[in-house]
This record gives structure tokens, sequence and C-alpha cells, in this order.
């Protein structure tokens, strides 16, 4: 499987690369018009470099969350619903930006640490700590 | 054996103890500020119809974000909502797919300022706010999503629907705490026909653009609709409502829309080329000759695509040589 995902990636890359030579249209613009995106970003006109390595990234940050156990049925529209700074900054960070959980796993000491902040009202971990009301 | 390194353990305990506090002192809470005003707004709010999800285990992105989006008439719920943002290797969710998951369904994520007053703002004017929370501490993290749906500023307090509790209380300043090792993360999830109370213009619309790639364009004109309500003559929103239009095949409500634009900012390289662009396409071609042309002298960094909506205007008149209606 992981071996599938090295050879995935500069496949992905290749066939990104064979359409953008074909001169199949890139979905940034619809026919003639300009796109509301180049107006919003008014100073960074994207030139087709730019637009390239939006592509490329966006191909990138697929097989990030492929490879991170994204069912790949959800692949598609995950990454369609980011724009293209959000996708940049998923792919040099994606294991850096805090995940949402809500659940910890530690142990022994450090829940005695976690006890005293919540009583002091500096943590927010046990639902059955009471908060102090004032500071 | 153990009694003996419990015992070591525990002055240690207490250093460390003190280093966080004195950290924790340094930095003031906005809570501190906010309070001060407290007379200035003495009612509790709370959005009590706003629905609770109880979490699962690892789930309280999906369940925090089905909450927002029940609250606006999108009904979805945390397990249908996993799939589209669970990652399961980081056993939790990204704040930016949250935002994502949000537009899949039409809906418009708005990230506010980080700081107490927008989010209170927002819950004042009857919006949720979805925050992510550090529960835990900087070297402990406990990341969290919740839903922030009420406070009483002079009892100090604020209510969330939080992983398994539908209210959760807490002061102000432990939340504020909590909520500042989140880098004050706050979004709202708006219906598109309804502005964030603290909306700003170019980051409202910037937050409207991703719609478009999703193809939601009727969304995205409801929003650019809204824009222009409180924004007459904001050009990215009188251009998007355009291009929303012209995607949905409403080539008259596009040209209303791009002729506006032109109306409002003459000089605006994408307003005209896109008018002429509409133009052309109901076969007017003398008026899209013109207004393509000006678009063409105007030059600037869109000149390629001007240009090339007039070569196209060209080519059809020249070979054509017969001139539709004016």
């Amino acid at each position: 499987m992981n071996k599938l995902r090295r050879i995935a990636k500069p496949v992905s890359h290749l066939v990104v690369l064979g359409l953008l030579v074909l001169g199949i249209h890139l979905p940034a613009a619809q026919a003639g018009l300009i796109s509301t995106e180049t107006v919003v970003n008014a100073e960074q006109v994207q030139q087709d470099r730019e637009r390239l390595r939006d592509m490329l990234t966006r191909e990138d940050v697929k097989n990030q969350l492929l490879a991170r156990g994204v069912s790949p049925d959800q692949i598609e529209a995950r990454v369609d619903g980011l724009t293209d700074s959000e996708v940049q900054t998923l792919a040099a960070k994606i294991d850096q930006l805090p995940a949402g959980a809500g659940v910890l796993e530690v142990a022994l000491v450090v829940f005695l640490v976690l006890l005293v902040t919540d009583i002091l009202g500096y943590t927010d971990i046990f639902p059955f700590v009471k908060k102090p009301a004032k500071r | 054996m153990c009694r003996k390194k419990a015992v070591r353990f525990i002055p240690g305990g207490f250093l460390i103890m003190g280093l966080l506090l004195t950290a924790g002192c340094a930095a003031p809470l906005q809570t501190d500020r906010l309070l001060q005003t407290a007379r200035a707004f003495p009612q509790p709010v709370e959005l009590s119809e706003v629905p609770f999800f109880p979490q699962e285990a690892y789930q309280c992105g999906p369940a925090a974000l089905a909450s927002a989006l029940n609250w606006t008439g999108v009904p979805a719920t945390p397990e249908a909502l996993a799939p589209q943002v669970y990652l399961p290797e980081r056993k939790g969710s990204l704040q930016l797919e949250l935002l994502a998951a949000a537009r899949r369904h039409g809906r418009i994520p708005y990230v506010l300022r980080p700081q107490l007053e927008s989010l209170f703002a927002e819950v004042a004017s009857g919006n949720p706010v979805l925050v992510l929370q550090n529960l835990g501490l900087s070297w402990i993290p406990k990341w969290h999503y919740a839903v922030v749906v009420g406070f009483d500023l002079p009892r100090n307090q604020i209510v969330l629907r939080s992983g398994l509790k539908q209210r959760h209380v807490i002061p102000i300043h432990v939340f504020e705490r909590t909520w500042r090792r989140g880098n004050y993360w706050a979004t709202v999830v708006m219906p598109p026909d309804r502005l964030p109370h603290t909306a700003e213009e170019l980051p409202y619309l910037q937050s409207v653009v991703p719609l478009e790639r999703l193809k939601r364009w009727r969304e995205a004109a409801a929003a650019y609709n809204a824009a222009l309500k409180r924004w007459p003559k904001s050009l990215p929103a009188q251009l998007g409502r355009g291009n929303s239009l012209y995607a949905l095949g409403d080539l008259h409500g596009a040209e209303q829309a791009f002729r506006q634009a032109v109306r409002d900012h003459p000089d605006s390289v994408p307003a005209l080329n896109n008018l002429a662009q509409t133009l052309a396409d109901q076969g007017r071609w003398r008026q899209a000759e013109r207004v393509a042309l000006r678009a063409v002298e105007l030059g600037g960094p869109l000149l390629d695509a001007s240009r090339e909506t007039l070569d196209q205007i060209l080519q059809h008149t020249s070979t054509n040589n017969l001139l539709g209606p004016d």
C-alpha cells in the first residue's frame, strides 16, 4: 500500500502535466469571464505557472489525505471545498495543525497537573471540576 | 521505593505549576477589558434553540459542525459529517476542513477577528460561534471544538455546546484561556442570504468565492446579493453576482450586474470584459465590441484575458459581417 502511494504521487503529477500540455482548460475561469477570485485577490493576478502550482498542490494534499486514512471517495470533494491558500497551508503543515478531537490520553502524573490547573481555572479538561468564578 | 519517587516528584510538580501560573499571568486577558464594559451589555444572551449533538470519541469536530449547520437549516448529523472532516491518522478534525465541509453544504463559514467582542457580537445577533480550544496546556494539548451559544457578562459566564454537555457553563476567563491556546480561532457558519454581524467587505467576499469552485452558484449569488445590500458599490460583490448569474444561465441578470459594476467602476477591466462577453453571448456583437475594446485599451495585468475576448468578438463580426440587434 505504501509503495503504491509512493508511486501514485509522481504519476499523478505527470498526469496533471500531461493534461496541461494537452491544453485542457483549468477550472479557474469560465469561458471568457474573468473570475471573481481574480478580483478578490486583486494584487495577485494568477499566472499560468501559479495556477499549475496550485493544481499540483491540490494533488499533493489529496495524496496526503489518502495517506492519513481518508476514504478515497471523499478525497476529491474534501479538497474542492478549500481555497488555494488553504490548500497551500494544508500541504505544508498537515501534521502540525491542531486536530480537534476533544479526547485526551494521558498518564496519571499529567492527570494530576491538569486537575490542579483545572481547579485554578487555567484549563477546562474535567467537567466535574467546579471552575472558580473569580480570577 | 515507589513512595520515595513520588515524594521527590512533588516539589518538581510545584515548580512546574509555579512557572505555569506566572507565565499565565503575564499576558492580560481580553476578559478583563470586556467585563469592565459589562454594564453596557447587562442582558444575558442564550441561543437555547441551537441543537446539540453529544460527541462520540474524537468526533467533536463533526458534532460542533452539525450544531452550527443545523442551526442554519442544513439537516446534517455528526455521523454524516465525520467522513467529510475526520482525519483518521490525526484522530481529529482540522479547522480548514471544517470550513470546507460547511461550504460543501452551501453555507458560508466566516472566520472572526480573534477577539471576545467579535465572538459575543455574533452570539448576540443570533449566530452561534464554532471555536477551537486547547482545553489542556500548550505542552499537553487537548484540542477541542465547541459552539458558543450564550454569555452573561455581569455573572462572568459563557455557555457552550461542548462534548457531552449540552449546556457547559464556565467563567469567561477560563474559556478565554482555553480559546487563547487555540489562537482565538472562531468561525460562524452562515446561510448565504445573511451576513455575519461583524462581516467586513473583503474578508466576507473571500469566504464566498470558494463556493464558486464547488459550483454552488445559487448560494453564491444569494451571498453576493446580501453583500450588495451592505456594500452597494462593492466591485467584487457586483462581479461575483454577475458571474454566478452567468453560470446559472441567467444572461440578462448577469448583464445587469456587470452594467452596474461598469457604472460604479468605469475603469474596471474585469467588469468591462465580463460585460462584453455576456453581450456577445446574447448576439449583441456591436455593443460587445465597443465594451471589449474599452477593456483592452485600459490594459493592465488582465490584458491577455480582455484581448482574447475582443479577438473572439472581432472574429465573429468580421466573418459574419452581419450585425445583430445593437
